[in-house]
């Protein structure tokens, strides 16, 4: 092999990886703050993805819907659990939040989708629209198992995945779509060739992980999201309101994953399942990183990217025996590398 | 005038037991108040109650509001605080964090001043202050609990069993500091084993049994009574405590 | 084995033998009980290893395939006899589970399930990969079982095999927690710093349940290979590897029965839902998987710790407790011959963490019959110092010596033995066990029955004086009223109590205690008091770390003062409330 074709897959491995450790971070938020080991993960990307692509080919995406009904079960779990203490102000809040904004949302999609959007509001409605469905995933699924064990809230996330992923094939169906770009750009640096998407990826990926990075280790408010993952009982005691918490934590990864989504759309077709197996790989870095270490977690994404690129340049039939096999001598010696953890047994 | 925290025919519940049942109490501006009682008595369970970590049946008033539409949270943006039985803190993150966290609900201005008390009442806190929490002897711990809570600069302090574990000398600390907490216009409701000192610091008492409360009034009277001296107060070290 | 305990279970077996033989009922049952049957084998498996040991595995489902391939290519490729290709597959799942193992149980916290799910999937792609196993196509034409003339072809003569495999692995499994190896794997989730403090071993205990979980699934895929006659990848991949684990959680993942139930609602639910619903919505795509999704996550809300507790709670039945015969006796920790006068030796015991002195060049010893007591202020390093003796932590320099010999080195479980035992600062006992049964992990070193003795109920005698030792210590201590209380329901202060019986159950001869009178009213600090010169007396020695000194000074024979991990002062309590050192560091204002 020349030096042109190693760096041709280093590149793509580095784009791929790039991605990768967009979403290995959302997971290691999300572990952080609410325990829950977030599988559906890899369905905000398809939703992100193949909404913007629906969009912007002038067709309505199912997920705008969801959006609406999601709401609507939140809004009356909302009325259920609070059935002792209501009054106007939270009924009103509710409402406004569960019911309103979810309807607004659809109409503006709805005009979008018949109107030919310009890709900058494609963009918009796919980030709210799966924004919010990470909000009411939360408040649905996981806020009334917040109590539980981290093995609780695993299959609980498994039956998230099972059915987002079910709902993804009723709305957008079994055919994968591409997506518009978002720059036609393009640097030329020696042999190399980056497009202005690959750069937006490289850009953003960058700008979150020195966001997210300040955020939990500098603001009062990314420790008060550290604070309710480690002891939810006396961060409450503190006033932190961990509802919300958990809350703020899924729709920053939803967004993130809408985000990746629609930066790799355009470049590779995405069908209703490919969402998982990116998340898959996110995942991967995550666990290298412990589901605790940022920068970890990025440089094994990048890693695996690389290793993607260039296995299925020498595709092999073993490959993925080898690879799994390969990670467990890998994880043992992270575990081995990780100090005690404290003995309570939170689960 | 009206008391700061009002508690009015409390039934608690733990587990399948009955822990609370129906008591009440009051606690005014500027006081310490003090629950005593055995193990087992329900006084846990009645701090827990009222913090709202435990539904109560029964009436809770603080700050003139009624606290049934309130959650933990916002019990605690009322000025109302508590130290639990098992401190809560932050174990992987460091004291400092700990007690940043304490201030939450204060404004910037309020936390950098709140710190300086801190430090000030707790300086073993200080040295140790980027020092993970859950590496802390059992003695930090709870002070770095107090402290935590301190931060909020609460109207109302709970504190729940306050001296366990803690050498005489600290005990001693602790409760000059709970009643510097009072001249600064906190009020402080304390559940202890320790009844001697809690007596003494005092103004009123509780005697806890079996979920109800068989004696109350002025700490000094509390003291003073037969059975109360000979269940709870047991022999005096001399010297030991500092008090 | 009681008969009351057991006759639910003999109930069920006579209602589950009866079914196949009432006529009318549908064949599609009994082809839907058999699966439910193999999967409640592997979910049994992971409720032991998951629910129990705390130790989530993804992987099972490897396992199968592990028992179902050995068989598989025994029986046609080498005419072996079905019922002697069972021996091994449980075998090669069992090795299997060795290797993997070992590896496994090394991982900690999250890195474990991680480690299964890695493995898990490997395996499956080599399942697919490799040319003896069919790749693909996997091996068919598996002869059935058969016994005499009979060949078990229908799924209703199969059945019977694989009921009473379920049967037979629910009472061995249940056998197994209810012995002093079940009250080891009970206290791996949340108490196995104190179970190695009694000899417990953690490492192989581990592997121990993760070897039973993989021949459970190992007999499923035997069990499996004979009803289908055919074999493929797909069954052992990540899909059923999860599913299991569902299977575990929705029934109820630490209860042997909750693996069954869960194998029967997830099992009915998916044939439901693909049977009915195309027919109500007229729909395409996987409706099938959306609302078993969703479902999943309603089932989880409504009972989080599983539909087996749940149901039970609400029915009339109490538990049945164990009653202990304390006329039994246990013989007696096996100690060296002789008296000997100086039982613990401390001498310039130092411990570092970092740059941080904990124990600072600390020497002080124990002699026999006596109450010597450790005080300081907080961080002055008491507890380190009782962690250094103890085995818990390793020390940086100097030398600890027990009788003469050196432990510098030593692990917690051989301090137990040379006849050193103690309490915990932090209260370490297993919540979900009653008082007897937490007290009974005190004497794990004092009994003898294995795993596979304990299986087969073998371990009674043994068990009865364990038993009896621990409900003794209990009445010495005087909680025999809450003897059958679980440990999570009582108060701290109680809880500590708890934790001095379960010490004494050890049989030591020096007994450390970590702020044991913390928590107690004066009634109860009387009794303490009284109880520890009571043991005193008998020839027991105490070395205590108290902070009330009212308890301490009165009790103690002599006194040892650290402060910033440096001994300051030491001698009689007299001497010591006078000391001003000591009163300027730790007691506060004079007498």
């Amino acid at each position: 092999m020349n030096s042109t074709i190693l760096l041709f897959l280093i590149q793509d491995g580095i784009t791929n990886g790039a991605v990768y450790a967009l979403l290995g971070l959302a997971l290691v938020l999300v572990f952080a703050v609410t325990r829950v080991i977030l599988i559906p993960q890899g369905e905000f990307v398809t939703y992100g993805a193949l909404t913007y692509a629906s969009l912007a080919s002038g067709q309505m995406p199912g997920t705008a819907k969801l959006a609406v009904a999601m709401g609507c079960a939140a809004f009356a779990l909302d009325l259920f659990t609070e059935r002792r203490a209501l009054h106007a102000r939270k009924i009103a809040r509710a409402f406004v939040v569960n019911i309103v904004l979810p309807c607004i949302v659809l109409a503006a999609t709805f005009w979008a989708a018949s109107h030919h959007a310009p890709i900058p509001l494609a963009i918009a409605l796919s980030l709210v629209i799966v924004a919010m469905i990470g909000l009411f995933l939360y408040r649905l699924a996981f806020q009334p198992l917040a109590q539980t064990s981290v093995l609780v809230l695993l299959i609980a996330a498994v039956g998230c995945h099972l059915a987002m992923q079910g709902l993804g094939l009723l709305f957008f169906g079994a055919e994968g779509q591409r997506g518009p770009v978002l720059a036609d750009a393009a640097l030329t640096v020696g042999p190399l060739r980056f497009t202005g998407q690959s750069l937006a990826v490289y850009g953003i990926t960058v700008a979150f992980i020195v966001g997210l990075w300040l955020f939990f280790g500098l603001s009062l408010y990314g420790k008060a999201l550290r604070a309710t993952a480690v002891n939810r009982l006396g961060a409450r005691l503190v006033g932190i309101r961990t509802s919300l918490s958990g809350q703020i934590a899924f729709l920053l990864a939803s967004v993130i994953g809408a985000l990746s989504g629609i930066l790799i759309v355009p470049i590779t077709t995405l069908y209703y399942d490919t969402g998982f197996l990116i998340g898959l790989k996110g995942f991967i870095a995550a666990i290298i990183g412990g589901l605790i270490s940022y920068p970890v977690t990025a440089i094994a994404a990048l890693m695996v990217g690389i290793v993607e690129a260039f296995s299925s340049f020498y595709a092999s039939n073993f490959k993925e025996v080898i690879v799994f096999m390969l990670l467990v001598p890998l994880l043992l010696l992270r575990s081995l590398a990780t100090p005690a953890a404290v003995e309570e047994e939170k689960d | 005038m009206s008391a700061l925290l009002s508690v009015a025919d409390a039934h608690v519940a733990y587990g399948k037991v009955e822990a609370v049942r129906g008591l009440s109490l009051d606690v005014r501006d500027n006081e310490i108040v003090t629950i005593v009682g055995a193990n087992g008595a329900g006084k846990t369970t009645l701090l827990n109650a009222i913090m709202g970590v435990l539904p109560l049946k029964g009436r809770v008033a603080f700050a003139g509001a009624d606290l049934a539409r309130f959650e933990i949270e916002d019990r605690v943006a009322l000025g109302l605080s508590l130290v639990a039985e098992h401190r809560e803190l932050f174990a992987s993150m460091n004291v400092e964090d700990n007690l940043q966290l304490g201030a939450f609900r204060v404004g910037r201005a309020q936390a950098a001043s709140a710190f300086e008390r801190v430090y000030a009442l707790f300086p073993r806190l200080k040295e140790r202050r980027k020092q993970l929490a859950g590496t802390l002897s059992g003695g930090e711990q709870q002070m770095l609990a107090m402290g935590r809570a301190l931060m909020g600069a609460p109207k109302l302090l709970m504190l729940d069993e306050p001296s366990l574990g803690l050498a005489p000398i600290i005990v001693a600390d602790i409760f000059r500091t709970i009643g510097e907490l009072r001249r600064a216009g906190v009020s402080v409701l304390l559940v202890e084993q320790n009844a001697q000192a809690a007596l003494k610091i005092a103004d009123r008492a509780y005697v806890m049994e079996l979920g109800e409360f068989v004696l109350e009034g002025k700490a000094g009277d509390v003291a003073a009574n037969a059975r109360v001296a000979a269940s709870y107060l047991g022999f005096q070290h001399e010297g030991a405590s500092g008090i | 084995m009681s008969m009351r305990e057991r006759w639910p279970v003999l109930l069920f077996a006579c209602v589950m033998a009866a079914i196949p033989l009432v006529s009318g009922v549908p064949p599609f049952w009994i082809v839907l009980l058999d699966n439910i049957g193999l999967s409640a084998l592997v979910a049994m498996g992971l409720v032991l290893l998951t629910g129990v040991g705390g130790l989530t595995s993804f992987g099972q489902a490897a396992f199968c395939g592990f028992g179902a391939y050995t068989t598989a290519v025994l029986t046609t490729a080498y005419g072996v006899s079905p019922w002697l290709a069972l021996p091994a597959s449980l075998i090669v799942s069992g090795i299997a589970a060795v290797i993997l193992g070992l590896v496994t149980v090394r991982l900690s916290g999250h890195y474990l399930p991680l480690g299964t799910i890695a493995w898990g999937l490997g395996l499956f792609y080599l399942f697919s990969k490799l040319e003896f196993l069919g790749r693909n196509d996997g091996v068919s034409g598996i002869p059935p079982l058969s016994v005499g003339t009979l060949k078990m072809l229908d799924p209703g003569t199969i059945y019977f095999a694989i009921w009473a495999a379920v049967l037979i692995s629910a009472v061995l499994t249940m056998n197994l927690l209810d012995s002093r190896v079940g009250r080891a794997i009970r206290a791996l989730r949340r108490g196995h710093v104190a179970a190695e403090a009694f000899g417990v071993q953690t490492p192989r205990t581990k592997l121990l349940v993760f070897i039973y979980a993989a021949v459970l699934a190992g007999l499923s895929g035997w069990l499996y290979a004979h009803f289908e006659r055919t074999v493929n990848p797909t069954p052992f991949g990540a899909e059923a590897g999860i599913e299991y684990l569902f299977i575990a959680v929705v029934g109820g993942a630490g209860y042997v029965w909750g693996g069954v139930l869960g194998a029967a609602i997830v099992v009915v639910l998916k044939e439901v839902l693909q049977s009915y619903l195309p027919l109500l919505l007229h729909a395409e795509g996987q409706l099938e998987t959306i609302v078993f999704g969703i479902l999943l996550v309603a089932l989880l809300q409504l009972a989080p710790q599983g539909v087996w507790p749940w149901l039970i709670s609400r029915l009339p039945f109490k538990p049945v407790r164990k009653q202990a015969d304390t006329s039994l006796a246990l013989p007696p920790r096996p100690r060296a011959a002789g008296t000997p006068d100086l039982l613990l030796e401390v001498d310039k015991a130092r411990k570092q963490f970092g740059g941080v002195v904990a124990v600072n060049d600390v020497s002080f010893d124990v002699q026999a019959r006596e109450i010597v007591a450790l005080i300081g202020p907080n961080g002055a390093g008491k507890s380190t110092t009782f962690n250094l003796i103890t085995g818990v932590l390793r020390a940086s320099s100097g030398t600890l010596s027990v009788l003469g010999r050196k432990i510098r080195n030593a692990r917690p479980q051989e301090i137990v033995e040379l006849g050193i035992s103690r309490t915990f600062q932090h209260v370490k006992l297993v919540p979900d066990m009653t008082v007897l049964e937490n007290v009974a992990i005190g004497a794990h070193q004092r009994g003898h029955a294995g795993a596979l003795a304990s299986m087969l109920r073998f371990d009674r005698a043994d068990e009865a004086k364990l038993l009896a030792e621990a409900a003794r210590q209990i009445a010495r201590v005087g909680l025999a009223d809450q003897i059958d209380q679980l440990a999570g329901s009582l108060s701290l202060g109680q809880q500590r109590i708890v934790e001095i019986a379960r010490a004494l159950c050890a049989d030591p001869m020096l007994l450390l205690l970590d702020e044991p009178a913390a928590g107690l009213r004066h009634m109860e600090k009387q009794r303490l008091a009284a109880l520890l010169r009571e043991l005193r007396d008998g020839g027991m020695s105490v070395l205590l770390v108290e902070h009330d000194m009212g308890f301490v000074m009165d009790l103690a024979d002599r006194v040892v003062v650290l402060d910033f991990g440096t001994k300051i002062a030491e001698g009689t309590p007299d001497m010591i409330k006078r000391d001003p050192e000591v009163i300027r560091a730790y007691l506060g204002a004079a007498a």
